[in-house]
């Protein structure tokens, strides 16, 4: 279970790239451990390393203040490509806790919202100006606050929307599968009910062919 | 009067729980896949929170990613891949979950066996650890990928809450070309509308083109739906779908199936269902497509030429297509069937059923690979693989060089690798950087063009080569 997150203020670090994928948030290779956990090392990795494992010192979450950064600017459709949640886990272990970008992958994004990694959709003009902020040192700290639902940086105040559920899930760092287990005899009806009309949706039928 | 409804509507309405509060809906599903790449965690978190899994039967689990494509009857070497295998069959067994050994007959990768076993079938929802689950849509269901949290609670609960996503409607008129393929089809659509155009919506895919493809061509079609940014596409139920499924293992049988195919029969969008967004696509005009970039939607005809950036209006574009050219190692104005490549992967769960392998196979005609060039066919699933053997087709690929080995997702994420620099034709679906190895560069194509590319050394426009036939 996430720990909630309501109001964060830190240091934001810019990635100009667009259609940042899951590979490079979190290169399948590189992996060791499927654990939570052990992951922060993985975190862009190919941009954090060089192949022989040594630190780029050019890269940005390699120098100070951005290695410190809890607020991450990136281009458009960030966390595309595979399902992998150790992308999401990786980035949160090295310390991020929020994302800002003009689109998400799908499955990133809800991922992220499991996890208490706050995903946050500006229009690209505002990503685009955040990131300039986040580039200079003086005006690299932000404000997210999910209670009010706005970005503070660079004196100004933009407003985001995110969906009620995964609103609610990272404020409270609520237990999903204990919230829908709270609903079992619902399901359990549910359950009678559809397997009277469709039985063969509900489970196979016919099992499993033994090899 | 009722409101006409979508396909994804109806299918969507049949399986909602209860609305909750927040505005998603608690849904039932049918039938989740579980593969060693994303989902042994989510047995661990269940056992240590002491939750048994609520419907045992509606999973099946089957190690995909990591069993090796050579030496598969060989002891594992050890390793993360083998601690994966055998941690999803220990934990299969222990929750009570159906498990396919990663040794047997079934085995295969999970978007290629869930529709040949008949596991999915039209109207249900499916979901699995894997972005390419949209592949099953083709059946005419709901599928989508998940990350192991959310497969975490499929397993705890056999429920999801999840909020309906708007909707696309992607109509395809006209016939496609001899020589043109649904993996034509989908990277020129992916090309149209950017690897984002999809994104928060489920696609339908409509017309005539669409009709006229064969179930294993609307597989292929629906599985690259997440490169164009829909995390589900889906093609209604038609005569083909249930000739497709009628037989297969787990598919239903006698008074059952003709149930089932009563309910399936009423699925498909409503005439007058109102779709959020339309795209139109003229497929008549779609040529053989290879990409050329590091993200799907750089893509171009094989009789075109690798762009400009400087002639992307967007400049953000523009400076994606540098960097990507970059890594590629090419020029812009270069034509496509210029591109020299260095091996060919024929495999994943877009392009290895037995249509794409007989598609392939069929342009060998006695030729063998070009001097310099590698290849290695991995069959989507040990059926398959069998069925290709029993037609002959390892010995066409073998007697041309190709390496005919078993069934995995092997080099479409990385689990086989080429040398760094290496220049793959790929019938997989992601050509990003470094997926297929260190500085790897990958061109995806469809299955016939990788395998004409591995013949001339380079790209050719395969619509001549079938004429020239």
């Amino acid at each position: 279970m996430p720990e909630p997150l309501r109001r964060l203020t830190g240091i934001a670090a810019a990635l100009p790239i667009e259609n940042v994928d899951t590979d490079m948030i979190y290169p399948g290779s590189t992996g060791k451990s499927l654990k939570r956990g052990d992951q922060a090392r993985v975190a862009l990795h190919r941009l954090r390393f060089s192949p022989e494992g040594e630190e780029r010192p050019d890269f940005v979450l390699n120098k100070m203040p951005w290695r410190e950064a809890k607020i991450l600017v990136a281009g458009d459709n960030f966390g595309c490509g595979s399902s992998r949640e150790m992308a999401v886990w990786a980035l949160h272990e090295w310390g991020l806790r929020s994302i800002i970008a003009p689109r998400f992958g799908d499955i990133f994004y809800n991922n992220c919202c499991l996890n208490g990694l706050l995903p946050v959709r500006l229009e690209r003009p505002i990503v685009d100006r955040l990131m300039a902020l986040a580039q200079d040192p003086a005006t690299a700290t932000m404000t997210v606050d999910l209670q009010r639902c706005v970005v503070e940086a660079g004196g100004e105040t933009y407003s985001f929307d995110i969906e009620q559920r995964a609103r609610e899930g990272l404020l409270e760092g609520l237990d999903a599968i204990g919230m829908t287990l709270a609903s079992a005899d619902r399901i359990a009806q549910f359950g009678a009910a559809y397997r009277a009309a469709l039985p063969w949706n509900a489970e196979p039928t016919r099992p499993l062919p033994q090899a | 009067m009722t409101k006409p409804q979508t396909s994804f509507e109806k299918i969507w309405a049949a399986h909602v729980i209860e609305q909750l509060e927040d505005g998603s809906d608690l849904l039932w599903i049918d039938r989740h896949l579980v593969n060693e790449g994303t989902s042994v965690q989510a047995f661990i978190e269940l056992e240590e929170r002491g939750l048994p899994v609520a419907r045992p039967t509606m999973n099946l689990s089957v190690a995909d990613h990591f069993p090796p494509t050579r030496g598969r009857h060989d002891p594992l070497k050890p390793g993360w891949g083998r601690d994966l295998i055998f941690g999803l069959r220990d934990a299969s067994q222990r929750a009570g979950v159906p498990h396919i050994d990663y040794l047997a007959n079934d085995q295969g990768i999970c978007h290629v066996i869930g529709p040949e076993l008949g596991f999915v079938l039209p109207g249900m929802i499916a979901v699995c650890g894997d972005s390419h689950t949209s592949t099953l849509g083709a059946l005419g269901a709901i599928a989508f990928g998940i990350g192991t949290s959310e497969l975490t609670h499929v397993l705890a609960t056999g429920t999801l809450a999840s909020r309906m996503p708007k909707s696309m409607a992607v109509e395809l008129s006209g016939q496609l070309a001899a020589g043109v393929t649904a993996k034509d089809l989908i990277l020129a659509i992916i090309g149209e509308i950017g690897t984002a155009g999809g994104t928060g919506h489920a696609i339908e895919y409509r017309g005539e083109a669409v009709g006229a493809l064969e179930i294993e061509g609307r597989l292929t079609l629906c599985n690259m739906t997440i490169e164009a940014g829909a995390r589900s596409g889906l093609v209604a139920p038609d005569e083909k779908t249930y000739a497709y499924l009628r037989g297969r293992p787990m598919a239903p049988e006698g008074a059952e199936w003709d149930r089932a195919e009563a309910w399936w029969r009423s699925l498909p969008s409503d005439p007058d269902a109102r779709f959020d967004r339309t795209i139109h696509i003229d497929a008549g005009g779609i040529a053989p497509q290879v990409t050329w970039g590091t993200s799907p939607q750089d893509v171009a005809p094989v009789d075109g030429k690798i762009p400009d950036p400087a002639s992307f209006a967007d400049p953000k574009r523009r400076e994606a297509a540098t960097r990507a050219l970059a890594y590629q190692g090419l020029m812009p104005g270069m034509k496509m069937s210029d591109i020299r490549i260095d091996q060919v992967f024929v495999g994943s769960c877009t392009n290895s059923r037995l249509s794409d392998l007989q598609d392939a196979a069929r342009l060998i005609r006695g030729r063998k690979l070009a001097v310099g060039v590698t290849g290695f066919i991995s069959p989507g699933s040990t059926r398959v693989k069998q069925r290709a053997e029993a037609e002959g087709l390892d010995v066409l690929f073998r007697e041309a060089g190709f390496e005919w080995r078993d069934s995995a997702c092997s080099m479409c994420c990385g689990i086989d690798t080429a040398p760094p620099g290496t220049r793959v034709a790929a019938t997989s679906n992601r050509n990003f950087e470094n997926r297929q190895g260190r500085e790897v560069r990958t061109h995806l194509v469809g299955p016939a063009m990788a395998v004409a590319a591995g013949l001339a050394g380079h790209f050719v426009d395969i619509r001549k080569e079938l004429a020239d036939a």
